[in-house]
């Protein structure tokens, strides 16, 4: 009786713990990767499992396996919690031999994960999160961000507005980090430029499903736009309420954070009118086509944006790299892992030529789109048409602004 | 010896072996998770086994003792034993302000407004600016014990949390089995008459509480220390929910329950990341299980197999 | 008219116009609707049945589901969905009450309510796993499109018939429970069923169908909800409190409580969107708890 209790007890712990102790001894070394995001929530179809599907198919384009290299990628759901996330990046880096950390959308869980990677002298290539903070105040030399950030959207989509004529705004802004930065972001450019902010409404976040009250608020304070400090579903929601209070006939709608998946939940009916920024489009060019022409097939129901073409190119990239330093010598150090994808030209299907700053800013371009009218969509996702463009140097936040604290002035 | 029947005295025993031989062969951040949800798990099988009130709102003094303890040790770099001990203080007097709201009801209304104030809690740390709203306090440093002992590696680190954890269960295992845990006993099994032999009801489920409180603060506290990390979640309604789930699972009001809900559900949480999308179904189903057909918990099961309180 | 409508004043700290306070409450009122809707049939359930029901806001999502899967797999359009969705996720109700929930009736509400928890996230999840989390779209039946002026403010004609149709569900619920001999029996029932089941009454099938007559409710809420909030698995989490609070609030089990609640509720918490909006969220926590120290049954609760 002693003893069944006792191996009860055990088994139990035992059996629950098997896994680790299969610690896969490989005869050359593998580079692993880890892709880290929302899987369950409301960002699972900006990240998801497109990431993963875009990252592996970054593996199938380098030519993995004829260039000699045992290269796995592996992902895992943070549920936009910090701690969770940590957590698993803890344990990736002491027990599974993770050499990568990709995407990792939600401000808060990027930040935190960055000191981690810094300690354990890792790569983290985030291409989901938004904060501007990742390449200015939290930045790391083991750190690039690679697709997009809150300033390059408050400038592109703000800045194309304002000078547009819309020099009065009024916020809608989820009280968190992420929409507190990009309303302040945005509303630094409005003033520069000469507008005035009229007012905001910081509603709760999460948890705000009916915005009807702010934005009957922003109609009476007589603003010209109504700036959407938020992203996904309460994007979503904003935009379809404030169509039944007919708020579009009487002022612009700002989307300062939207991606064509948004889009698609959205419906064209709509969403078209509506001007937001990203760094990609599957419709671009002949070069973005053909990369989603190679994707789509596997994620039919979510084509890639922005944040699924920036996985790809920033897999494709640090592929390059390892192969260029050799595997030893990347999984080694982190810090000369990220010098060395700064110090190579990246090129891609997805961005074209683009480069990495010293601070970690991929500079990538940044389009305008607006969304076109369900007349003029003549195929499945073909929703955007472009206004505007600047190039990657126009389009991010100049270097000495961010006061980047390992930067040497 | 602290009041363990002879079968309890071997599984404790056991347990500690487990504790002490374990790190040397599983990932040790790993353990220190399950110690810590162990500890708040007991902490709250306090209030659940023992006493017979559901709180809906234990997340709450779990955070906040996670957050004083992050904050006081990242800005005033004091001693992780006051940084820990801090978070437990936090925790008990949360406890006692908000217990002593709460304790006028029970039940269903207790659980109700247990969860209404946790509510407020976390709105509070949401706005606080101390608590760095969505990005938590992080880069949190495990600083030195005692002044000397750095605590940074990993295994160290893991000592400490065993001592606490060990600590806060014996001490539980000691308040259950005294005249004071005997009050507690009659009020679970009818306060009215307890009332009625002159015992002020009301008190002693409030002291109840304050301890449930102040363990879950110091449970949070060595949490925030272990990850460096002290966030929202931590406050979170579904942190409480959890809480409920790992000591249902595990088996209300046994001994070894909670440890055991938490071995299971950070096991399942860990393994079941790599799921993804799967993760909160299978918990939801797990729930349902429990309640349908497991209600004694794993352990509850086992001791009722073995005829055997454990 | 227009000059009074005109006038500001300082309200709690905010300066407002007239026009804009009385906007803001009907706007609270609609959300109330709402609320008084969704609480409805979490009150029939508690009061008939003893369930504290978690799942109410999966189910409430899932009559959302159930109006855009006609509307995309069968063609039908929102008004038939307004009937078909309730009698089709009332079904899956009952369905649930047969194997599930009656198993639930003789124990502790701690089960009742950790059971419907568990149900909530497997359904939450299933249809996330399907559906993926963006939401999908269903629009505003055209016959509804377009706002009116309403003196002070543009009402939007879907926003109006909401009021109304909650509205009426909501007192036919209520005449229902209250004034027909049906209601009668199960108001009994809920009392002492041995005795009426002594009188002929078959019980646990009362109990079933009024199990599945809250869901019902629910779906119906679902439906309203459809077209003007994003159909997505998560849409029940952010109700599902507030739902509560209402219920609890009102009294547990008290349908007169909860209609009167939810729309008091909704008119609170819109004006605290005009103040402090950052608290509008927690604003209904803190009536509860304010409610439950003062009228620890509620306030329209009955005793025992």
């Amino acid at each position: 009786m002693t003893i069944s209790r006792r191996t009860l007890l055990a088994s139990a712990t035992a059996a629950a713990s098997a896994a680790p102790f299969a610690r896969a001894r490989a005869q050359t070394p593998t580079i692993k990767i880890g892709v880290l995001n929302d899987q369950s929530g409301p960002y699972t179809n900006t990240g998801g499992v497109t990431s993963v599907i875009c990252a592996k198919q970054a593996l199938e384009d380098f030519g993995v396996s004829t260039k000699g290299m045992n290269v796995e990628v592996i992902s895992a759901d943070h549920q936009n919690k910090p701690d969770l996330a940590v957590s698993i990046a803890r344990q990736w880096f002491d027990r599974d031999g993770v050499d990568m950390l990709l995407d990792v959308p939600t401000s808060s869980v990027a930040l935190a994960v960055q000191s981690v990677v810094r300690e354990k002298n890792k790569v983290y290539l985030n291409s989901g999160a938004a904060s501007s903070a990742l390449t200015g105040e939290q930045c790391s030399p083991n750190f690039v961000h690679w697709t997009y950030d809150t300033y390059m959207l408050a400038k592109s989509t703000g800045g194309a507005m304002v000078k547009a004529g819309g020099d009065s705004w009024y916020f809608l802004t989820a009280d968190y980090a992420f929409g507190k930065q990009l309303q302040s972001d945005t509303t630094a450019l409005v003033k520069a430029a000469g507008g005035s902010v009229k007012g905001a409404s910081l509603y709760p976040f999460p948890g705000t499903t009916d915005f009807s009250s702010f934005l009957v608020q922003a109609q009476s304070s007589g603003a010209k736009i109504l700036g959407l400090a938020n992203a996904g579903g309460d994007t979503v929601n904003s935009i379809k309420q404030a169509h039944e209070f007919g708020l579009n006939s009487s002022m612009k709608i700002a989307a300062l954070l939207m991606f064509i998946t948004d889009v698609h939940a959205l419906g064209l009916e709509v969403a078209s009118g509506l001007n937001l920024t990203e760094s990609f489009y599957w419709d671009l060019n002949d070069k973005t086509r053909a990369f989603t022409n190679r994707v789509k097939a596997k994620t039919p129901n979510n084509w890639p944006n922005m944040a699924h073409a920036g996985c790809y190119s920033a897999t494709l990239h640090y592929l390059k790299t390892v192969h260029d330093m050799g595997v030893a010598e990347a999984k080694k150090d982190g810090v000369a892992t990220v010098n060395r994808m700064k110090a190579m030209p990246v090129e891609d299907d997805c961005f074209g030529k683009t480069k990495i700053r010293e601070d970690g800013r991929n500079l990538t371009p940044a389009f305008l789109f607006e969304v076109k009218k369900p007349s003029e969509s003549k195929g499945p996702w073909d929703y955007f048409k472009l206004v505007a463009s600047q190039t990657g140097e126009e389009a991010y936040r100049p270097l000495a602004d961010g006061h980047c604290p390992f930067i040497k002035a | 010896m602290f009041g363990f029947s002879r079968p309890q005295l071997i599984a404790f025993l056991a347990m500690v072996a487990l504790i002490v031989v374990l790190p040397f062969v599983l990932y040790p951040v790993f353990l220190m998770r399950v110690l810590t949800t162990a500890l708040f798990a007991c902490a709250f099988n306090l209030m659940i086994g023992y006493v017979g009130l559901l709180s809906f709102g234990q997340a709450a003094f779990y955070g906040m003792g996670a957050y004083v303890s992050a904050w006081t040790i990242k800005n005033w770099h004091v001693d992780a034993s006051v940084a820990i001990a801090l978070g437990g203080l936090t925790g008990g007097v949360l406890g006692l302000a908000l217990g002593y709201l709460a304790i006028r009801r029970s039940g269903i209304y207790f659980a109700m407004i247990t969860l209404a104030l946790a509510q407020m809690v976390y709105f509070f740390c949401l706005e606080a600016p101390f608590t760095g709203g969505e990005d938590g306090i992080q880069q949190v440093p495990r600083g030195h014990l005692f002044g000397v002992i750095d605590l940074s590696n990993d295994m160290t680190m893991y000592w400490l949390v065993a001592a606490v954890f060990l600590g806060g269960f014996l001490l539980i295992h000691r308040i259950i089995h005294s005249p004071f845990g005997q009050v507690l006993k009659g009020i679970r099994e009818n306060e009215p008459r307890t009332t009625s032999l002159g015992y002020r009801t009301d008190d002693y489920k409030l002291i109840a509480f304050v301890l449930s409180c102040t363990l879950a603060g110091v449970a949070g506290g060595t949490k925030a220390l272990v990850f460096g990390i002290a966030t929202l979640t931590d406050v979170n309604s579904s942190t409480s929910g959890e809480i409920v789930l790992t000591t249902l699972l595990g088996g209300l009001g046994t001994v070894f329950g909670p440890a055991m809900g938490a071995v299971v559900i950070t096991t399942m949480e860990n393994y079941l990341a790599q799921m993804g999308a799967w993760v909160t179904v299978i918990q939801g189903a797990i729930f349902m299980f429990c309640v349908l057909s497991f209600r004694r918990g794993i352990v509850g099961e086992i001791g009722n197999l073995l005829k055997l309180k454990l | 008219m227009q000059a009074i409508l005109s006038t500001s004043f300082s309200f709690f700290g905010t300066n407002v116009t007239i026009a804009a306070l009385l906007g803001q409450g009907t706007l609270g009122l609609i959300n109330g609707a709402f609320y008084a809707c969704l609480s409805l049939g979490l009150a029939v359930i508690f009061g008939m049945l003893n369930i504290i029901n978690f799942a109410h806001g999966a189910l409430f999502m899932m009559g959302a589901f159930a109006s855009w899967m006609l509307l995309n797999y069968l063609g039908i359009g929102y008004f038939p969905a307004l009937i078909l969705s309730p009698i089709l996720v009332g079904l899956f109700g009952i369905f649930l009450e047969k194997t599930i929930i009656s198993r639930l009736y003789k124990l502790d509400h701690l089960y009742g309510l950790l059971l419907t928890f568990g149900l909530s996230l497997v359904v939450q999840g299933l249809f996330r796993n399907y559906y993926g989390s963006s939401g999908l779209p269903y629009q505003i039946p055209q016959v509804l499109q377009g706002a009116t002026y309403i003196g002070f403010m543009y009402m939007p004609n879907y926003r109006g018939w909401v009021v109304l149709a909650a509205l009426f569900v909501c007192v036919a619920t209520w005449a229902i429970i209250e004034k027909t001999p049906l209601g009668a029996t199960l108001r009994a029932a809920t009392e002492n069923a041995p005795l009426v089941q002594a009188f002929g009454v078959n019980v646990p099938r009362l109990i079933t169908l009024t199990y599945g007559g809250g869901i019902a409710l629910a779906a119906f809420a679902g439906v309203l909800a459809a077209p003007i909030y994003s159909v997505n698995p998560n849409m029940g989490d952010n109700f599902i409190n507030v739902v509560f609070a209402v219920v609890v609030i009102g009294g547990m089990g008290s349908i007169m409580g909860s209609i009167v609640t939810g729309f008091a509720l909704g008119v609170i918490e819109g004006m605290t969107k005009v103040v402090y909006p950052q608290a509008s969220a927690t604003v209904v926590f803190v009536v509860m708890v304010i409610v439950l120290l003062t009228k620890p049954r509620g306030l329209f609760g009955k005793a025992a």
